[in-house]
């Protein structure tokens, strides 16, 4: 077209990014790679091929790592961690910042490098994802430098097994190796299938910036190799970010493992718009929501909810923005969909679409590309949230919308769902987005925004959409643990006995459920003998049942969720209070329980609990993230939910309230499972609940068998996270049977518990919700 | 040096548009509007790594925000001898021998604008052309003149030959909220325009924030406006990109609403050509083609033309430009 056409037509035209420095690095690496290695790369083969997915022109050839090398691989960093560790945090800070650096210096590398591998836009690879990935080591580079002072009593966990997506190939491995280099762990990595091109430019940037042989190891291929670094016994963590399925699996391979586990996984997040929002911003908002990489994004508002009186407006509107979005090659510099990154994910795409049997789907006219694997941006609207489509994650360009009445309709619909990774707020009402966004089940919470991410606010999901956090204060939670060592707990039995019963009235301990004491749904008790053989009394054996009627009244108190932190330690005094009362009758049951004398010193134990408990009740503060941006981003810690604890056997009292205190401290509502071997104690302790005004269906009670009850409790579906401090081999169940909604697990894997250590209670009580209000008028 | 022959310059489509009649003020309209400004700031900031126009592309854009600069002088010392320098370089803009490479005539400029002494000046230097002068009125800058010498002010600027009259609005009904005041006020000058057209000066730097920006584009819109306008160039803050999205967005929901279409005029800092690059880009996302042309969208400016000549000598030589190689205005 000559100037004077395109005057008239005022046409954007071509704006391609030169590819040619990209290519070149990959022909000067020989165009194939090995795995990395102790510092080196392997001799490589040609296992499979990497493509560009907007051309599916082949990039490099890969080699699919074998078990030697991912032994090797292991093994390279099991011998690399303890000098990194021991290098201290001001030596470790110098690499990461070596390592920040030298991405900004090659940033438009990575940039096109990312963008030749995913198909991802080049203005997001070089305007988004490589300053991210920047400020990522940029933030942890301080963290390295302030470990020492700032973590005390935290050491490194050892050698992290970290598996990343292919969606943000480069950030996610940011994300991954950033905090745990941080924080004195080596790592085995291995970046997804279809993207392992930047990664294995890192690998060249580690060289550069001095990371020491082991330290960073990457191995490429496919689920297969995933799987032998999952398994792997010198893998000590595993962190993980993919589908919830593949998560699922992790969960259960690893269960009973003793490795820590770390899972980022899907989500269907909801983007909630109300009538008084600014509309167009609202929808500009969605083009950085659904149509950001091609909507393969974990936290992509994929789930409209508009009120229903702006819906027609607001629909016509965001079709017309739909219009004026422009698909294409991702190399250049004016296109906002890039392609998406295979065959098999276009093909997944279109058939849930083509599948979609109700309300209007729409599609621009727009123009297309002959040929590569893009999909235009899509609206289906009029779902109800029974339709598939409303609760299952796309991963590709497809917004689904649905209305909404009230504001409490709109939080019901948003937390209709089994994810919990992040939702977006639309209203110029502070009152509403500020009531409304605490309510929404998330990890992150964005007010009149979206995707807006920094690493020094912590990203992670609730529900199905994993556990753990990355970034910020709390992600580094997830590359520590404490430095005291823990020792084999020793398994205890009960006492056996044919004595006759030391009460001399018979009294019956029955469940505590939902406020009430209850009988055992299968009637059966057991007897319960002092260690000189004498009878205490019967103790109810739980069952299925029971643990379904405990949930169910746990579930029904989620009000004490919303009571104020001030409310919640006046109770607890208060049970304090009430035991300090009956302190020498629950010491004589103690040592009647255990044949020991330490009940006194246990009471004592538990009183000072109660008041720990209750002095953190409104303490435990959220913080104020400092991201760069002029807005909040507030960390605030809200209750897990329902937890279910396998109380400590050894300590009959002391343990159950050593569970309780804190969880309900912190808002959640518990199922406390008693001392398997001395239940008694547990049962006489609902009498002091009973007259402490604590809410019914706070705290229950159940005894019975730890194995027995194991599954479930950690496979019911409504309870979000499951402790076990037990005496019994229950761990592998609990972690195994909690794969179901990736509830959050804190077993003991047969190990003693630090029961001093408060603060990890009080971690293990709360999720952290990052809450984002960019603000200015 | 080659020879150039003398050719009509480019028609204007001035009047291929209906204009915009206004309409009754609807104050429900008016409250509902919402201007969320980290949103609006994000939408702006990724902009320009959003939409990139190269080469060929690049240059047709600069001529085509050439062909929407309002040429504008508005000084103290303005004479008739300085005014028809600038209507010169409003003829011709743009050096012979780039236009020739670039294959294109009959480049000019969407309008001189000035002071209401300088219209008769304007217009017979600019006679021969279709350029038509703009006059800036109602008490440029500030609009404290008494009403009804505001209102004579237009009268007299259309009869000495203005096709287009920027007023400015009175910043005080919009901080204090009566709109009820502003939309009669600019009833009453959209009046005294008669068949001129009426650009409306916003002053956004002085409005307070983003949403008065919004209200005050839809209430002088509803009151008959043919364009809006950010700025008289004498506010602390003019033309921002923010401001502009605001008023882009009011005037696209107008058209939605009504079926007419309102002009944009960003004034004020816009210098350099990559700005102007963006403001087009802007019209283009938010409001599309239509408003691309000078008819709909000018831009308020002074020292824009010289940076977009030097870019289009470096694109025609490939060499980088001086600013004394190209007609001063």
């Amino acid at each position: 077209m000559s100037v004077k056409e395109i005057f008239e037509t005022m046409e954007y035209g071509p704006a391609p990014e030169a590819s040619g420095d990209a290519l070149a690095w990959i022909v000067d690496q020989g165009a194939q790679f090995g795995q990395f290695i102790g510092g080196r790369f392997t001799e490589p083969r040609k296992d499979f091929a990497s493509r560009n997915p907007a051309t599916g022109d082949v990039l490099a050839d890969l080699s699919s790592a074998t078990v030697d090398e991912v032994d090797a691989a292991v093994n390279a960093a099991r011998l690399a961690q303890p000098k990194w560790e021991k290098l201290g945090g001001h030596k470790r800070a110098r690499v990461l910042y070596a390592i920040a650096r030298l991405i900004q210096k090659h940033s438009r590398l990575f940039a096109v490098l990312e963008t030749l591998d995913n198909g991802k836009p080049i203005r997001e690879s070089r305007d988004i994802d490589v300053p991210l990935v920047h400020r990522h080591f940029y933030y942890h580079a301080g963290m390295a430098q302030l470990m020492e002072a700032e973590l005390p009593g935290r050491k490194a966990i050892g050698v992290c097994g970290q598996i990343i997506p292919w969606n943000f190939p480069l950030l996610m491995l940011a994300w991954k190796v950033a905090p745990a280099l941080a924080m004195g762990n080596t790592v085995v990595l291995k970046p997804a299938e279809y993207t392992s091109l930047t990664a294995l430019l890192f690998a060249d940037i580690c060289r550069q910036a001095g990371v020491p042989a082991g330290v960073v190891n990457i191995v490429t291929g496919d689920g297969a190799v995933g799987e032998m670094i999952v398994t792997h016994e010198g893998v000590d963590k595993i962190a993980f970010t993919g589908s919830t399925e593949v998560g699922r699996i992790i969960r259960r391979a690893t269960a009973g493992s003793g490795k820590s586990l770390t899972l980022e996984l899907g989500g269907k997040s909801p983007y909630i718009v109300f009538e008084d929002a600014d509309i167009d911003s609202a929808i500009e908002g969605l083009v950085d929501a659904i149509w950001f990489n091609q909507g393969q994004v974990c936290c992509a508002g994929s789930r409209l909810l508009v009120q229903e009186g702006i819906a027609v407006r607001f629909y016509a509107k965001l079709k017309a923005r739909m219009g004026t979005l422009r698909i294409g090659n991702p190399l250049d510099k004016g296109v906002d969909i890039g392609a998406v990154v295979d065959p098999v994910q276009h093909q997944r795409i279109s058939e849930l679409v083509k599948a979609c049997d109700e309300g209007e789907t729409y599609q621009p006219q727009m123009q297309m590309p002959s040929e590569g694997c893009f999909y235009p941006p899509t609206l289906i609207t009029g779902l109800s949230p029974a339709n598939p489509l409303m609760q299952e994650e796309i991963f590709g360009p497809v917004l689904v919308g649905s209305t909404f009445r009230t504001p409490a309709e709109a939080v019901a619909m948003a937390n209709n769902t089994r994810y919990g990774l992040a939702a977006s707020v639309w209203s110029e009402n502070v009152n509403l987005a500020l009531d409304i966004a605490p309510k929404l089940v998330a990890g992150v919470v964005w007010v009149n925004g979206t995707n807006m991410f920094d690493a020094a606010a912590g990203f992670g999901g609730v529900r199905e959409s994993g556990f753990g956090r990355e970034g910020g204060w709390e992600g580094l939670q997830a590359y520590t643990k404490p430095a005291k060592a823990a020792k084999k707990l020793a398994q205890i039995s009960p006492y056996k006995g044919d004595k006759g019963p030391i009460d001399p009235l018979d009294r019956t301990a029955k469940l505590y459920i939902g406020g009430k004491q209850a009988r055992p749904d299968g009637g059966y008790s057991r007897d319960v003998y002092s260690k000189s053989g004498e009878l205490l009394g019967q103790a109810p054996i739980a069952n299925r049942k029971d643990v379904r009627n405990a949930v169910e009244a746990a579930a029904g108190a989620a009000s004490w969720g919303k009571t104020t932190g001030h409310l919640r330690a006046q109770i607890l005094y208060y049970i304090a209070e009430n035991l300090q009362a009956r302190a020498g009758e629950f010491a004589a049951r103690v040592n009647q329980l255990t044949g020991k004398r330490n009940g006194a010193h246990e009471v004592e134990q538990a009183v000072d609990t109660l008041f720990t408990a209750a002095a953190w009740a409104d303490k435990f503060d959220g913080l104020a993230h400092n991201v760069p941006m002029r807005g909040m981003a507030v960390a605030v810690r809200e209750p897990v939910g329902v937890i279910g604890a396998f109380c400590p056997d050894e300590c009959p009292l002391g343990g159950l309230v050593g569970a309780m205190a804190p969880a309900i401290a912190m808002g959640n509502r518990v199922v406390l499972v008693a001392s398997e071997p001395f239940p008694l104690a547990a049962t006489d302790f609902y009498q002091v609940l009973e007259t402490s005004d604590v809410p019914g269906g706070v705290v229950n009670i159940l005894t019975g068998s730890h194995a027995e009850l194991a599954k479930p409790l950690a496979s019911h579906l409504n309870v979000d996270a499951v402790w076990s401090f037990s005496g019994a081999d229950i761990s592998a169940t609990v972690e195994a049977e909690s794969a179901g909604n990736l509830k959050r697990t804190w077993v003991n894997n047969g190990l003693t518990s630090d029961w001093t250590d408060t603060r990890a209670f009080l971690e293990a009580a709360t999720e952290v919700k990052n809450i984002w209000v960019p603000y200015g008028e | 040096m080659s020879v150039t022959t003398e050719t009509p310059p480019n028609t204007l489509p001035l009047h291929i548009e209906a204009r915009n009649p206004g309409m009754a003020l609807d104050m429900d309209w008016v409250r509902a509007v919402q201007a969320n400004t980290s949103a609006i700031e994000r939408r702006v900031k990724s902009l320009p790594g959003r939409r990139s126009v190269k080469k060929d592309y690049q240059a047709a854009w600069l001529l085509k925000a050439i062909s929407c600069i309002d040429l504008t002088t508005l000084s103290g010392d303005d004479t008739a001898g300085r005014v028809a320098r600038l209507c010169a370089k409003a003829r011709r803009p743009v050096r012979d021998d780039l236009m020739q490479a670039l294959g294109f005539e009959g480049l000019t400029v969407g309008a001189v604008c000035v002071y209401h002494e300088m219209i008769a000046p304007a217009v017979a230097a600019l006679e021969g052309t279709n350029i038509p002068v703009a006059a800036v009125s109602t008490g440029f800058p500030a609009g404290l003149t008494p009403f009804e010498l505001r209102l004579e002010e237009i009268r007299q600027s259309v009869a000495a030959g203005a096709s287009e009259i920027d007023i400015v609005i009175s910043r005080r009904q919009v901080l204090t909220g009566d709109w009820q005041a502003l939309y009669d006020e600019m009833r009453a000058y959209r009046e005294a325009c008669g068949d001129a057209h009426i650009k409306t000066i916003l002053a956004t730097g002085e409005l307070g924030s983003l949403r008065n920006v919004g209200r005050a584009s839809l209430v002088c819109m509803m009151a008959g406006a043919d364009f809006i306008k950010t700025s008289t160039g004498k506010e602390s803050v003019n033309a921002t990109l923010p401001v502009s999205l605001v008023m882009i967005r009011a005037i696209r929901d107008y058209y939605e609403r009504t079926g007419f279409r309102v002009g944009n005029k960003p004034a004020g800092g816009i210098s350099k050509a990559k700005d102007a690059l963006v403001y087009l880009s802007l019209m283009k996302e938010e409001l599309g083609d239509r408003w691309l042309q000078p008819d709909l969208f000018r831009f308020g400016a002074s020292s824009l033309l010289g940076d977009i000549e030097r870019q289009l000598e470096h694109h025609v030589t490939g060499a980088y430009s001086a600013g004394y190689r190209h007609a001063m205005g």
